[in-house]
């Protein structure tokens, strides 16, 4: 379950950040870790579970390596709306089963 | 289509609901602001009013609380309380376009008991466009609240 793997690698604080950097364009380790109280190596850690999880992608750079967020753009816009409509729908069944003993409903 | 597209695989979901077909398909329709999530937006301010108008052609729009409409799709087919199909015409890029053209259906079968049966599928996911994902995702307003809605599901 990729989605299940990208819920849990969001709901860390600091991985959460890390991701919503990449937001902005591709960067190397060393220009994400700036401004985090966390080393360097700590964000390299947190990458690899991004990336496990198919949020972010990486690819060498002259002798660095270049992060960004996953360019399957269509799998992850898709797997954007899978969540989407998971919300919408536990929301939408919640709101029929709410008034199920009302006689005269919605 | 360039033959570099990859056509994304249908959404498909099933659930059961304690309630009629009549009354599930009232709700999901006429009750659409009742419940249609708010971290949910494309416009620039957040979401005051999420409508779906009866019929075949019925409007399906967002009010924002700037009072601007954002026009999500409309209602392709209207067979109350069996099936109901829209046309959402969000791009890749979060943004309302009318050329776009994916596909919502809701299936309502009575399942017995007092239950209903329902068949959700949003299809032709191609037709999202070009994705330029990091792109897309800066354009969003709203991700960084799906980002924290990740995080409710995940914590939960």
């Amino acid at each position: 379950m990729t989605n299940a793997k990208a819920f849990a690698a969001l709901a860390d604080p600091t991985r959460r950040e890390v991701f919503e950097r990449l937001r902005d364009g591709p960067r190397a380790v060393g220009e994400l870790a700036e401004g985090l109280p966390v080393s360097r190596p700590a964000v390299s850690q947190h990458l690899k579970v991004l990336k496990e999880a198919g949020l972010v992608s990486d690819r060498p750079d002259g002798t660095r390596r270049v992060y960004q967020i996953d360019p399957q753009g269509l799998g992850q816009l898709r797997a954007w709306l899978d969540q989407f409509w998971d919300v919408a729908l536990a929301a939408f069944v919640a709101e029929v089963e709410r008034n199920d003993e009302d006689e005269d409903p919605a | 289509m360039s033959a570099r597209t990859i056509a994304p695989a249908d959404i498909r979901k099933t659930l059961t609901v304690k309630a009629s077909p009549e009354r599930a398909f009232r709700v999901f329709t006429q009750g659409h602001d009742l419940w249609w999530p708010r971290t949910h937006t494309i416009g620039e301010t957040p979401l005051k009013t999420a409508v779906l108008e009866p019929g075949v052609g019925g409007r399906w729009y967002g009010l924002s609380e700037a009072g601007v409409e954002d026009i999500w799709g409309e209602v392709l087919v209207w067979d109350p309380p069996h099936r109901l199909v829209l046309a959402w015409r969000i791009n890749a890029r979060f943004k309302c376009d009318p050329t776009v053209h994916t596909e919502v259906e809701l299936r309502f079968a009575d399942a017995g008991d007092g239950q209903t049966r329902i068949e959700f599928e949003h299809r032709k996911l191609g037709n999202l466009g070009e994705g330029a994902p990091e792109t897309a995702l800066r354009m969003d307003p709203g991700w960084a609240l799906i980002l924290d809605q990740f995080k409710s599901v995940a914590e939960a």
